[in-house]
């Protein structure tokens, strides 16, 4: 079971997203130009500043080569995880509803979170417990959606670091194979840094791309 | 020819920066200023200008959350 990590200038987490992933299954890089998935069974678009966040963050990204074949593999069904600057990517690309807006103190937050899992009936968190403890950095992280969305993680009461609409962390597409979160549970799979709770995201994948696969 | 484009907030959506810059102003000894909001602006020069609409739909502006506007014919930069 192969995850593909998505590489475009500016981003930054991409290391860390491919080692997590690895801890679960095999991870490999790709490449903003490429038009190729490589075969990858799932899609990583990881954090950062892709094309510097310019316009919008986001908004250029949104339009790499490689996202027109996330976008075909997402419509057909393929497992796609996207944290934060992917996160606002997948709703850029309007592979997510709503849009992430700047946070409403302006300030960029860097603080661990804990979440509460909404819904463990979907391919994300399905191994993941009651909540989970993982940080945020980011600066552009208010969710806001102007219809009714599936929120998968929302911040525990009183931790909303950034203004979001219902304390939503976390949504999922209507169809269940695409998420996008603004916590990084890549840079929580380690008891070194404090919590492993951003693994059961990744092990969660792996549990759902294994138990689609039928036994020959 | 020369465009530009001005692009807001939304109307009802939070607009911080916009707030900031009001509380700031009273700071400075400007009095009386309220609904502050900070947008972008985008000029250009275009060739079809029909084409504007569609270039802020899909790349200039998020529609969800901003709306914008397109002033043609603006002088030369």
């Amino acid at each position: 079971m192969k995850f593909g990590v998505i590489r475009f200038p500016g981003t930054c987490d991409d290391v860390d997203a491919q080692l997590a992933a690895q801890r679960v299954g095999e991870a490999e890089l790709l490449w903003h130009r490429d038009r190729d998935l490589k075969g990858v069974d799932a899609v990583v678009i990881p954090g950062g500043f892709s094309y510097g966040d310019y316009l919008r963050t986001g908004a250029i990204a949104r339009f790499a080569p490689v996202m027109e074949e996330v976008i075909e593999f997402a419509h057909e069904g393929g497992i796609v995880l996207g944290i934060c600057n992917g996160f606002q990517i997948l709703c850029e690309a309007g592979l997510l509803p709503g849009a992430l807006l700047v946070n409403d103190n302006l300030k960029f937050v860097f603080r661990q979170v804990t979440l509460d899992v909404v819904s463990h009936d979907t391919a994300f968190t399905r191994s993941s417990p009651a909540q989970l403890s993982i940080p945020v950095k980011h600066t552009t992280g208010r969710y806001y959606s102007p219809t009714p969305v599936q929120a998968v993680l929302k911040y525990a009461a009183g931790q909303n670091p950034n203004g979001s609409q219902d304390d939503i962390a976390g949504v999922v597409n209507e169809a269940g194979n695409v998420f996008g979160l603004m916590p990084h549970p890549e840079h929580a799979v380690d008891a070194l840094t404090g919590s492993t709770d951003g693994l059961t995201i990744f092990d969660s994948i792996r549990a759902t791309l294994e138990s689609r696969v039928v036994p020959a | 020819m020369r465009a530009r484009v001005l692009i807001r907030p939304k109307a009802g959506i939070l607009d911080p920066q916009g707030q900031a810059v009001e509380r700031a102003l009273p700071a400075l000894g400007f009095s009386g200023v309220s609904s502050v909001h900070v947008g972008r602006l985008v000029e250009l020069d275009v060739e079809d200008v029909a084409q504007l609409p569609s270039m802020c739909e899909k790349l200039l502006a998020n529609p969800l959350i901003e709306d914008f506007e397109i002033i043609e014919g603006i002088a030369a930069h």
